[in-house]
């Protein structure tokens, strides 16, 4: 089936292609952005929809999907929670804190692997990942929930952000 | 000018030096022009725009500002690499994908106070020729990126972007490009490959810098958040008062990042040189937490390759040579470098007695073996074999020859690789294995020291054992 693009999303695209006067290419990661933003994640058709609007073979369009940790092709929660699993934030205990929200969450992580980072609660309301340093070393553990950034995730702070969710 | 008042509980400390991050938690300081206006915001861009461009790269060179990503590489020099009979496009692109461990600088500028940055980026811009400029903010700064898509936009309104910079004939665009969450874009070739759309491998050199052949194969301009707020400043001073901030070759002020096992983490700007190591961890930062002891430091972002707390430095003091301790360590470009180490990007990790190298040592081969692009062989396999090694020493199953091992992965990485990367995933490796060899050997089996392996560590498989049986 053809992917359904909104007509105020395609405006939106057609804005952002003109960010990059001299190569259509370069409006790829921003195009798989705004995708990923409204779709909650980026599937094969929206990869082909992407790869025609800018005139590329969808190769090049799904090569870069698949390189960036930041673009996912599976739908995620509706709440994505990304833990920094980094020095500064390890040692301020954010493998602790990934627990927590696991547990609190009822998020199975046994699953996970390099190329299939996220777990995903069984309702589908929660989502959760380590992410590589999120740059709050100073206030560790940090986390983000969708764009939402978090410092000094303690217990208490955890409970709160997860009741934010509700 | 009115004093500047900061929120409570984040003063800055007496021995620091606000420029760049005067307006950082400010009280009723925020992200609008007009907040900036207030502070004579823009006047530097028109200051600027009645100099020559060459008066403004001479004056940056001359007032010896060196980048604050990593390299330390003077900024002025850099923007005289377009070569000079270039009829190409010029870009510039403003490098905000912080994503060095332990940085964490470049995320107070974009959020607290934009219009720093774009008034540095344009004024850089006309020194080097660009109408194009791009900010590469990393992925997962979304709300900086929305705040410097709306500063940008105001700064447009006010004419301070757009096809003619306050009616100078200037004619510059900016744009904000989102990266994806891959450390491999701040190395700048890589980054250039990320803004062609493309997977962000890093390109091969020569050619060193994209100024000779950068974006679109037109000369561009990479430069971190940090050092083109700096030439704002530039500007502002001039390049005699600026140079005496700091210490000679090592002007003007830069920001610390600290984090770790101290009292008070966080940032702290310092003249550059003028604040020890020492200083910075005891005074700054208020010390160890309780009833701790300092182990080691990371002095310049997880790449800079580690300290020792009982190390002892040899330091060029004029012709003599002056034997130091880590706490006399100024925290500049020359002296850590001479330290055998990095100011890097300015992240100072510190580690006190409760932390195993070995578990520090995992941990950041965990980052470097899932942040490599892969491109080259021996950074690919062997960041993963790092990792997988030191997985084996932090579980206990490691055989003291894997210490061995696991050095002369990191050797096999360092220099053979396209681009820097290759070095900074080595470089916690070869250091931490060099310098707490007898640590990582305790952590292993010695029952499993079943081979030769070089003299240190026989000698301290030998030891092992004698404290095993």
């Amino acid at each position: 089936m053809a992917l359904e693009v909104p007509a105020d999303l395609e405006k939106e695209i057609d804005e952002r292609i003109t960010h990059y006067p001299e190569s259509l290419r370069s409006a790829v990661l921003p195009l798989l952005h705004l995708m990923q933003e409204h779709f909650g994640y980026i599937s094969e058709d929206a990869v082909v929809w992407v790869a025609e609007k800018l005139e590329l073979e969808p190769i090049r369009v799904l090569e870069v999907v698949t390189f960036y940790p930041g673009f996912r092709q599976k739908q995620v929660g509706k709440h994505h929670i990304r833990v920094c699993r980094t020095l500064s934030c390890a040692m301020a205990g954010s493998a602790e804190l990934m627990d927590e929200f696991c547990k609190k969450t009822g998020i199975d992580r046994s699953s996970v692997s390099h190329h299939d980072p996220i777990a995903v609660s069984e309702d589908g309301k929660y989502s959760i990942e380590f992410a590589e340093c999120l740059a709050g070393c100073g206030t560790g553990p940090v986390c983000m929930v969708n764009d939402d950034f978090h410092e000094l995730v303690g217990a208490e702070k955890m409970e709160e952000i997860l009741k934010n969710c509700d | 000018m009115a004093k500047v008042k900061y929120i409570a509980g984040k003063e800055p400390h007496a021995k620091e030096h606000r420029m760049i991050f005067k307006n950082v938690d400010r009280e009723g300081w925020d992200v609008s022009l007009k907040t900036y206006e207030k502070e004579g915001g823009y006047k530097q861009l028109a200051k600027a725009l009645k100099m020559e461009p060459k008066a403004v790269q001479d004056e940056v060179k001359a007032a010896g500002l060196r980048g604050r990503g990593g390299a330390g590489f003077p900024t002025g020099v850099k923007w005289g690499f377009v070569p000079p009979n270039n009829t190409k496009p010029v870009y510039l692109i403003c490098n905000a994908d912080e994503s060095e461990p332990g940085t964490f600088k470049d995320r107070y500028i974009i959020h607290q106070d934009p219009h720093q940055l774009i008034e540095g980026l344009i004024i850089s811009a006309y020194a080097v020729g660009a109408h194009l400029a791009y900010i590469y903010i990393r992925e997962e700064f979304p709300e900086g990126a929305k705040i410097l898509e709306a500063a940008i936009e105001e700064a447009r309104k006010k004419k301070y972007i757009g096809k003619n910079v306050l009616g100078s004939g200037f004619e510059l665009e900016v744009y904000v490009h989102r990266g994806a969450g891959a450390y491999i874009c701040g190395e700048e070739t890589g980054l250039i490959e990320s803004l062609e759309g493309k997977r962000p491998y890093p390109r091969i050199k020569p050619p060193y810098f994209p100024a000779a052949m950068g974006l679109y194969l037109c000369p561009t301009i990479v430069n971190n958040v940090e050092s083109l707020c700096h030439v704002k400043h530039i500007i502002d001073m001039g390049a005699t008062a600026y140079g005496k901030l700091g210490t000679p070759r090592n002007t003007g002020t830069r920001i610390l990042c600290v984090s770790g096992d101290v009292q008070r983490p966080g940032y702290y700007e310092i003249q550059v040189g003028k604040v020890t190591m020492g200083e910075l961890i005891n005074d700054m930062c208020g010390g160890m937490k309780k009833g701790r002891k300092l182990k080691a430091v990371i002095p310049g972002g997880s790449s800079s390759k580690i300290l020792r707390a009982d190390e002892k430095f040899t330091l060029k003091k004029g012709d003599k040579d002056v034997v130091i301790g880590l706490k006399d360590i100024p925290m500049d470009f020359d002296s850590l470098m001479a330290c055998g180490s990095m100011a890097g990007s300015g992240g100072v990790i510190v580690l006190d007695d409760s932390r195993a190298i070995s578990w520090v040592l995992n941990n950041l081969n965990t980052f470097y073996a899932h942040e490599s692009c892969g491109q080259c062989t021996p950074c690919r396999e062997g960041s993963a074999w790092m990792k997988k090694i030191t997985d084996r020493i932090v579980s206990g199953n490691a055989s003291p020859e894997d210490v061995d091992t696991l050095e002369s992965v990191a050797y096999n990485i360092d220099g053979k690789t396209i681009c820097a990367f290759g070095e900074a995933c080595s470089w916690p490796t070869e250091a931490m294995v060099a310098k707490f060899r007898d640590e990582l050997i305790g952590d292993t089996d010695g029952k499993n020291a079943n081979r030769p392996v070089s003299k240190e560590t026989q000698q301290a498989a030998k030891n092992l054992k004698t404290l095993n049986t």
